[in-house]
């Protein structure tokens, strides 16, 4: 059995190593590129949101490095990933893909359920396994502290990419690591080394806080690498979107003390409701960011997303009520960047000359 | 010797070019169709400026805007590089002081900014529609055979504009054909589409703005009465269309220019206008996303190159 996954961001680092973990051969997909675009907007139907596109391009380059089985997450709606499996399974069978499929999804009926394909999946003793998870779990943490800095430092280091470059190499040190040690020593090295970058003085650095659909936020091939382009803009980048965060969410329920989602706070008055994806959410820190006195707020989904379209309807509302200026994005498949980058451009002209009238 | 500074406004369908005295008022200023040959039309504007106002000018500064305006830049020798949402509001706040809200309609493209108090607080620029853009006007008026300039004036002779769908291109051109086939006059067809375009502009770039008097009206399309009358009606408001609505941008970037105020502008000169510049491209084999890399040259020097994603290409030329 070889595994393989779909593609989210760094997600892969941290399911390589829970999957290999527990004694699994594990394929990675080839980074996301055009080409994975392409494969997946062939196949696909045209009318389904992106990700589903681009997970498809992930399975069909995974299948020519020899990977046959396929890990996937479910759901169970209002979001169209509940059906994602099921139409990319349909469709990779009609490709003549002999893959089998594992989907990880609420259960239905009892928590057994899921317990059983993790049974099914698990090749070492349990011991083996578990160190293998918490291996994966302390990579999401570095990563995202990691990042965390990162984000901080694009719009402050003396010539761009000198941080992200510190971070492609540290991603690659955190993947060979095998222990609780090395991965601490990465984080320290790496910390050091981008604390040491050369900055820019006197920089008039803007927040701006990133909110939307997880995919389209995380993954840079379909966001056009919109935290680059905020970075090189003179723009620190908060979110609240984070794979560890978004583990602990979802998985461990919450039992970890981190800080967490909390739209059941946040979101009302203006959205009292889970409505799939993470619309709530979305609504939910684009209130927590404006109280944070971030300079605004920049929204993301792909194309039809129907969570991020009824957050996107209450936007309105919250920009009136909390001041912040928020800009909606809806991604598709179009790789030309220069509108991308055209609002970008004018939403950081706008938040800046703003923040001179009420600083004069 | 006069002083002047200069604005491009390099967009999908025409490349505007003006010229601004140093107390900012606008001495000359060139229309020119883009027809996807940036630099051909960025040359051609210079000469014809040049010519306006005679040889004894020193540029103190340039701006740039417009989907071209990275290219521009790097060909002229820019001082300030801008996307259109800024220089247009700037060109507006100018043109009618405390303008609260800009409709502006160009070639592909089309935008509403609101401002309050001279500041920009909210914009949106259509996304996944060309319905309401003047290439959309372009090609109906061609098809209607009608030349594009008496479109706005037989729109105001129609008695009884009839009802277009507004949502897409596609519906309604064929809405168009439709009431064409009844044998509805050619007037009320043009003006039905006016309002067609008009509503369609509000429902979806116009969409969840608090859209305030006064209105500025401008871009290529408010040449169109027809399209101005269409707007103020649905508005109930006046729509002002400034003197130059067609070179708002290009305003707005020498004004920018000019409030930036450079020492010495890095302004290449009026003979680049007799120089080669050529763009070509390839395709960069390095990963899979095999990047469409464009450069441009002057002579066989390479000025810049740009569309690599990792910055591979884009890096190794100083800008």
């Amino acid at each position: 059995m070889k595994v393989t996954f779909p593609h989210m961001g760094h997600l892969w680092l941290v399911l390589k190593a829970a999957l290999t973990g527990i004694g699994l051969e594990v394929v990675v997909p080839p980074p996301c590129t055009r080409r994975t675009l392409e494969l997946g907007v062939r196949h696909a139907p045209e009318s389904a949101c992106l990700p589903l596109k681009v997970n498809l391009g992930n399975f069909l380059e995974a299948q020519e490095l020899g990977a046959d089985t396929i890990i996937m997450a479910g759901g169970v709606g209002p979001c169209r990933i509940g059906y994602y499996s099921q139409v990319q399974g349909e469709i990779l069978r009609d490709l003549g893909c002999a893959y089998e499929m594992i989907v990880f999804e609420p259960p239905d009926v009892h928590f057994s359920e899921v317990w059983d394909k993790i049974k099914y999946l698990n090749r070492r003793p349990w011991q083996e396994g578990v160190h293998g998870v918490i291996m994966a779990w302390l990579k999401a943490c570095a990563v995202d502290a990691l990042e965390q800095e990162v984000q901080r430092l694009r719009p402050r280091e003396a010539s761009s990419g000198m941080a992200d470059a510190v971070f492609r190499r540290a991603l690659q040190e955190l993947d060979a690591a095998g222990s609780r040690r090395e991965i601490n020593r990465v984080v320290k090295e790496k910390k050091e080394e981008l604390a040491a970058l050369p900055r820019r003085p006197d920089v008039r650095v803007l927040r701006v806080g990133i909110v939307g659909e997880i995919y389209t936020v995380l993954e840079p091939l379909v966001n056009l690498d919109i935290e680059k382009r905020l970075g090189a803009l003179g723009v620190e980048v908060v979110r609240g979107l984070f794979l560890s965060r978004w583990i602990n969410d979802n998985l461990f329920k919450g039992l970890l003390p981190l800080p967490g989602h909390h739209p059941e706070k946040t979101a009302p008055p203006f959205l009292n409701h889970f409505v799939g994806g993470h619309g709530w959410e979305s609504v939910g820190d684009t209130v927590t960011f404006a109280r944070r006195g971030c300079d605004g707020v920049i929204q993301l989904a792909p194309l039809t997303c129907m969570p991020e379209i009824v957050a996107h309807s209450v936007m309105p509302a919250v920009q009136q009520a909390t001041g912040i200026p928020v800009m909606t994005i809806y991604l598709d498949e179009q790789t030309g960047e220069a509108g991308l980058q055209t609002r970008l451009e004018a939403f950081v002209d706008m938040l800046r000359r703003q923040k001179g009238v009420k600083a004069g | 010797m006069t002083s002047i500074y200069l604005g491009i406004d390099v967009g999908s369908v025409s490349t505007n070019i003006i010229a601004l005295d140093t107390d900012g008022n606008l001495i000359a200023s060139v229309y020119l169709r883009t027809r996807g040959q940036p630099i051909p039309a960025i040359q051609e504007g210079l000469r014809e400026i040049r010519a306006t106002l005679g040889q004894e000018v020193t540029v103190a500064g340039v701006g740039t805007t417009g989907s071209g305006r990275g290219l521009a830049a790097v060909m002229t020798g820019a001082d300030v590089v801008k996307n259109e949402i800024t220089a247009h509001a700037v060109a507006a706040s100018k043109v009618v002081p405390g303008v609260q809200t800009v409709l502006e309609i160009g070639g592909q493209d089309s935008k509403i900014i609101i401002l309050r108090q001279g500041v920009v607080t909210d914009f949106a620029m259509n996304t996944v529609c060309a319905a309401g853009t003047g290439s959309f006007l372009d090609q109906q008026a061609a098809r209607l055979g009608i030349p594009i300039e008496d479109f706005g004036r037989l729109a105001l002779e129609a008695r009884n504009p009839v009802r277009i769908a507004g949502r897409c291109a596609v519906f309604a051109e064929s809405d168009m054909i439709h009431k064409q086939q009844q044998g509805h006059p050619l007037e009320d067809i043009v003006a039905g589409l006016c309002e067609a375009m008009v509503r369609n502009y509000l429902n979806n770039v116009g969409k969840g703005k608090e859209i305030l008097p006064p209105v500025v009206f401008q871009g290529g399309v408010a040449a169109n009465a027809g399209m101005r009358r269409a707007f103020s009606r649905a508005l109930g408001t006046e729509v002002i269309v400034p003197e130059h609505y067609g070179v708002m941008g290009a305003y707005g970037a020498a004004l920018l220019a000019r409030e930036a105020g450079p020492k010495t502008s890095a302004f290449r000169g009026f003979e680049l206008t007799e120089r080669d510049f050529r763009t070509g491209g390839f395709e960069c084999r390095g990963c899979a996303n095999h990047c469409e890399v464009v450069e441009l040259r002057e002579e066989n020097e390479v000025l810049a190159r740009w569309g690599d994603r990792c910055g591979k290409w884009s890096n190794a030329v100083a800008v």
